[in-house]
């Protein structure tokens, strides 16, 4: 986690010669926080870096659906904490405290590098993602039969996600489906869908299917559209904006 | 409906047959799934699908030619073995965990032996083509079950049985079934762990549509092997019991698809052992 003067960012880094997938998200602070006071290591270095789990913060959230007001702290208990503070209603007349304390390790500053966001990569292919409830059974189901998946795009619409193993192999095909144009100003990207490409022409990258349907069935919200960019036989780039959250999903290929 | 195909392309096929609700197929599948592996044989008539285990139970799903709206074949017979789990899970692959909506249709082909047997499918534009190993087929039970057998037989409405046969006792080894052209005429019973059960049906139940009992019989069964019949007798509006001069049972379940035709799903059950017919139930 990682906190700043504007925004709060969610990092996940995992193995990546595991398949693993990389998470970058960033929530500006002014869209979720009435009050909001940080200060950074220093000055210059105005920001934070904690490391902790993401399932004892979620838990401790959960028990904040129906609150009145919730305090995120950081703080020092006989170890650093970050320490939730709910208040919830209690019967009509009384109100409740409920405070969780979760530990944390602050990473020091020399870490930070490790932290940075990962580069948008020079994608093949550009596609808005198909209605996340067919694509979600199809993974599901060939979560079954295999643990890799192909997952492959073009510029004419088109999306697959194949599995292949001895026994089947299955192929489902969506169409009509949106291919966004990067400009030359968006953000880091350098434009990379060269003009004479095939728009017919498949770029595919191989994952590991239970992080892509973990990433699909992750999604609660129902963004109005995730954006898939493959990087043929390197990864799969998902990126979604929805309600001033930003999260990017970095998925890379797995070698056979 | 499935964008259309030129004809040309299924003259490779032995076999091809599409309908346009797969339900009609992937229900009648589970019926019968208690084994990973099932033969299939296609004739004119239609498919038959058969499952079985440990040389004592065998279960056979019938999908007649007539579910399909377009179902060609080009021999009297095909018959391969194929892995029935991985081709339950193609022909529910866009349903999720429950089932696939009405609007998935299907085309199942086959171009012979050694192929891979070639299912599409289609809902709300969105295409899945999988290919499914098919092997060689193993020679499959004859229960040798002829009507000139039958000791005794009883149909029924299988509303009433739905209840014995979920909550059957699984501490108990075997399942007794007794008939008998006197009384208690049908009784289902089990031996478990707390006691036993009977559940008894008279013959002028409104429940039993026909009773054609001539002489009285208990056989015993492995539970084991019959529990998986409950899947076709939950789906079923009526069941047919027999049993022949050897004890072997034959169960037949008429099911009724979501258009309103039927299929049959039976279960023949060789016994356990041999019960003598005045011993205490």
């Amino acid at each position: 986690m990682r906190i700043t003067e504007d925004k709060v960012f969610f990092i996940l880094s995992e193995r990546v010669n595991d398949g693993g997938a990389q998470i970058w998200c960033e929530l500006p602070q002014s869209h979720f926080f009435d009050e909001y006071a940080m200060e950074g290591v220093s000055a210059e270095s105005n920001e934070i870096y904690l490391e902790v789990a993401p399932d004892l913060l979620v838990r401790s959230l959960k028990t904040a659906q129906s609150a009145k007001w919730v305090k995120v702290k950081l703080t020092k208990k006989n170890f650093p904490c970050l320490t939730i503070e709910v208040d919830l209603p209690s019967g009509s007349v009384h109100q409740r405290l409920v405070v969780h304390d979760i530990p944390v390790s602050v990473v020091a500053r020399k870490h930070w590098p490790d932290f940075t966001e990962p580069e948008m990569p020079r994608f093949d292919v550009s596609i808005a993602l198909p209605q996340l409830r067919l694509l979600k059974n199809v993974v599901d189901k060939m979560k079954n039969l295999s643990n890799y998946v192909a997952v492959s795009a073009n510029n004419s619409g088109e999306m697959k996600v194949s599995v292949e193993t001895d026994m089947v192999s299955i192929s489902t095909h969506f169409q009509n489906l949106f291919n966004p144009s990067w400009n030359k100003d968006d953000s880091q990207t350098q434009p990379s869908m060269s003009e004479d490409r095939d728009p017919q022409q498949f770029a595919t990258s191989r994952v590991d299917i239970r992080r892509f349907a973990q990433f699909l069935n992750s999604q609660q919200v129902n963004p109005d559209r995730i954006i898939c960019n493959v990087v043929h036989h390197r990864m799969l780039h998902f990126f979604l904006l929805h309600d001033d959250v930003s999260l990017q999903y970095f998925l890379p290929v797995v070698s056979r | 409906m499935l964008s259309t195909q030129h004809s040309e392309e299924d003259d490779q096929y032995m076999f091809v047959a599409r309908l346009d609700n797969v339900r009609n197929v992937s229900t009648i599948l589970k019926a019968i799934h208690f084994k990973d592996t099932a033969t299939v044989f296609a004739s004119p008539m239609g498919l038959k699908i058969t499952v079985e285990d440990a040389k004592c139970v065998q279960a056979n799903a019938f999908i007649q030619e007539a579910i399909f709206h377009h179902y060609v074949i080009k021999e009297e017979q095909l018959a391969f073995k194929i892995n029935l789990t991985v081709l339950l899970e193609c022909l529910t692959i866009f349903g999720g965990s429950s089932m696939p909506s009405a609007n998935t249709s299907l085309k199942m082909c086959y171009a012979g032996y050694g192929c891979p047997l070639i299912l599409m499918l289609e809902e709300d534009g969105v295409l899945t083509d999988c290919s499914i190993k098919t092997l060689e087929p193993d020679d499959v039970l004859d229960f040798d079950f002829c009507s000139s057998n039958v000791i005794n037989k009883i149909i029924m409405k299988s509303e009433c049985l739905k209840e014995v046969f979920s909550e059957l006792d699984v501490t108990s080894d075997i399942l007794q079934i007794l008939m008998s052209p006197d009384q208690p005429y049908l009784q289902f019973s089990t031996f478990g762990n707390a006691g036993s059960t009977h559940s008894s049906f008279p013959k002028d139940s409104e429940m039993v549509e026909s009773f054609q009992c001539s002489q009285t019989q208990t056989s015993r069964y492995k539970i084991n092997l019959l529990k998986p019949s409950v899947k076709a007798l939950a789906l079923s509006t009526r069941i047919s019991i027999r049993t022949d001069d050897r004890g072997f049972l034959s169960l037949q379940y008429m099911i009724q698809t979501e258009d309103g035709q039927i299929c049959f799903v039976e279960y023949y059950c060789s016994p356990d052992e041999e019960v003598g017919d005045n011993e205490e139930s």
